[in-house]
């Protein structure tokens, strides 16, 4: 079917900006997916699937302009023990990063990978982005797939003594940047990965992951530290039999974040968990789009996000659990809450649940409400003041999403953090 | 130590007056009991002085140790040294009890210009006095109160008002939920606090309460106000007869 005369002309606007990297193994994969984005369009409001969040600022040919930000304090997760994998502006920096070697994983770059003919990442690179253009269609994932310009293909065969950390930094009012990053965890292997930092004026991120099974991948981000970039990011995971994916996401400030989790369960007793907390002010606006299709046997997923905004910010929570036939023994759950600190403040949320199974144990909630005040009267009235009093109930909010984090050393190191921003905000 | 002088209080949000004039002097060292029948304004009493939301003082004064409570926020007052200890103390979920403690007594500390609690003092010193309450540590992990029994509930606030050292103790309907060896343990822990400095205000119901912490003057209240005052044998008085006989004399 023809596009839209506008959205046709925008998305071509866009296209016009960019330059496929040539040449190499993922060279096929690119122009797949340079065909979907030109088939299906870029995002406009009108579409069902972007409802709540406008994509303008996304889409647009030219990036909106965001200030480099500098917090003055150390970044998320600085004082663990990892690789560190630093990316400028979407552009590696090869003297900021640590040498790309550990023992049980093997780290390459998307750039190297183009120059040659055969690599691994070539079965992952746009394929479970391509599967995750249905039923609903993600052409920011496709626009990733063609033009990324870098990221890294992680190759998990063992069980590596430290964490794989990818550390976006922001250094251009007017950075527009595109980083597509393949993870493939072998059978019976494990890691943890790290990402943190603004990234770019403009971001755009999508990262594939397969696990195989009996492997298992825990992924902590951190989207903060900035107050004007606007990101749109895409994660796209496959679960084999009795593996485990568990993944946090922790956002702070940013203009606008789309944060897309599409995870397909195909091997039984897979298990994933996907949470996220995120704290805005103002202008902040935030959509966690989740789709995750049970299509094996006794399986289980999570997903628990909250929000905690004020000043006027918006949240948005689109989450669906699709259990298909034969999915039995499937244990879903999926729960969304809002702490609304103004009347200014929005959260807007579909939560969907299609089971096509009939053994199943699903379960979804969401909810959007005020500070609990009569938890407020007690702390008070124990002598803490009511600053402080609001943040210990918003952490205590956040907790059920921030406990998902397996590593304790990591979710007080998140946990930190957040006490830190709630009393530079009060 | 707590003054109260002709205190008048109407609910906020309806034309409902609940306290009618209640005048009350707790001296420091003293117990004092507040006993009467449902409605009559006790817990009301208690709320408005440690500084809830919802009611609105149409008249009168309330001072501990001369300072104006009524003008201060409830975080002040509980600084300046006023305590409750809640009837039904509340559940908060995801705030470990230790992290709650701590901020709270630093908090107070802080507020009075006095230096902070190391992290090792306090867990010595929570640690030795949950002990004395029975207190496990499993139940200091916690959230605040959630999952806690009744016993546990009350043990727990009795021992936040340990750590926190007020001025002035007001314990409204500490007895409630409560079985005899909770009661037992509850109100020694109670006792133990009990000091030439500080006074207590207790809210209670029956006498049994009473009989584990002595009261030194016991008041009835009724219809928002103190209508008679006496002893410790009017607490029995009233275990024995009922309310009805004080009211009609004191109406």
């Amino acid at each position: 079917m023809a596009l839209a005369d506008r959205k046709q002309s925008e998305t071509e606007a866009r296209l016009a900006t960019l330059t496929m990297p040539e040449g190499g193994c993922l060279a096929e994969a690119r122009k797949a997916a340079l065909s979907r984005v030109q088939t299906l369009g870029l995002p406009g409001r009108r579409d069902e699937y972007w409802k709540y969040t406008r994509p303008d600022t996304l889409t647009a040919a030219e990036a909106p302009t965001a200030a480099v930000f500098d917090a003055g304090e150390p970044p998320m997760f600085s004082e663990f023990d990892r690789i560190k994998i630093v990316f400028v502006d979407g552009v590696f920096d090869a003297d900021a990063s640590d040498e790309l070697a550990l023992e049980g994983i093997s780290i390459d770059r998307i750039a190297d990978i183009c120059a040659k003919d055969i690599h691994w990442a070539k079965d992952l690179y746009g394929v479970l982005e391509a599967r995750g253009q249905t039923p609903v269609a993600r052409p920011l994932a496709a626009l990733n797939t063609a033009f990324a310009q870098d990221g890294v293909a992680i190759r998990v065969t063992g069980t590596p003594s430290k964490p794989v950390s990818l550390i976006y930094r922001h250094a251009s009012e007017d950075s527009d940047a595109i980083l597509h990053h393949v993870i493939r965890v072998e059978s019976g292997a494990t890691a943890t990965i790290l990402e943190n930092g603004p990234a770019a004026s403009r971001f755009n991120k999508c990262m594939e992951i397969d696990v195989a099974d009996g492997g298992s991948l825990h992924l902590v981000r951190a989207q903060g530290r900035d107050h004007e970039r606007r990101a749109a990011t895409h994660l796209f995971a496959r679960l084999g039999t009795e593996s485990v994916f568990k993944s946090f996401t922790l956002t702070v400030n940013g203009v606008l974040t789309r944060n897309e989790a599409v995870i397909e369960l195909i091997g039984d007793d897979a298990v994933a968990h996907i949470a996220g907390a995120c704290v805005g002010d103002g202008d902040f606006h935030h959509d966690d789009t989740v789709f995750i299709t049970h299509d094996a046997v006794n399986c289980e997923s999570r997903q628990v996000f909250k929000k905690v905004l004020r000043n006027g910010a918006t949240g948005v929570f689109q989450g669906k659990i699709l259990v298909k036939e034969g999915a039995q023994k499937t244990d879903g759950y999926q729960i969304s809450q809002s702490l609304l600190l103004d009347d200014d403040s929005q959260f807007l949320a579909k939560p969907e649940l299609e089971i096509y199974a009939d053994d199943v144990a699903c379960s979804h909630g969401s909810t959007s409400g005020a500070i609990d005040e009569e938890g407020l009267f007690y702390l008070r009235s124990r002598g803490v003041p009511h600053a402080e009093a609001t943040d210990l109930m918003t952490l205590a909010f956040l907790a059920e999403a921030v406990d998902e984090i397996e590593d304790a050393d990591i979710a007080a190191n998140v946990v930190d953090r957040l006490e830190g921003w709630l009393a530079r905000r009060r | 130590m707590l003054e109260i002088k002709n205190l008048h209080v109407k609910l906020e949000e309806e034309d409902k007056q609940i306290l009618k004039g209640v005048n009350l002097t707790v001296e420091a060292g003293k117990v004092h009991a507040i006993m009467g029948p449902n409605g009559s304004g006790k817990s009301t009493l208690s709320y408005v002085l440690s500084g809830r939301d919802g009611y609105e003082v149409t008249d009168g004064e309330a001072s501990l140790a001369g300072e104006d409570l009524l003008e201060m926020e409830p975080e002040e007052r509980a600084a300046a040294g006023v305590f409750l200890a809640f009837q039904y103390p509340v559940e908060i979920p995801g705030v470990g009890n230790m992290t709650f403690l701590r901020t709270a007594v630093n908090a107070q500390r802080k507020a009075r210009g006095e230096e902070e609690l190391s992290a090792s003092d306090f867990l010595k010193e929570v640690r030795a006095k949950a002990k004395t309450l029975k207190i496990d540590a499993d139940m200091l992990k916690r959230p605040v109160n959630v999952g806690f029994s009744g016993g546990e509930k009350k043990r727990n606030e009795i021992l936040q008002m340990a750590m926190l050292e007020p001025k002035m103790c007001i314990l409204d309907e500490t007895d409630s939920g409560l079985d005899v060896d909770a009661m037992k343990l509850v109100s020694e822990g109670v006792n133990a606090l009990r000091d030439e400095g500080r006074g207590f205000l207790v809210i209670t119901h029956y006498q049994r309460l009473l009989d584990h912490i002595k009261p030194d003057v016991v008041h009835i209240m009724a219809d928002g106000r103190i209508v008679k005052t006496g002893g410790p044998e009017l607490a029995l008085e009233v275990e024995n007869n009922g309310y009805a006989d004080i009211l009609a004399e004191g109406v």
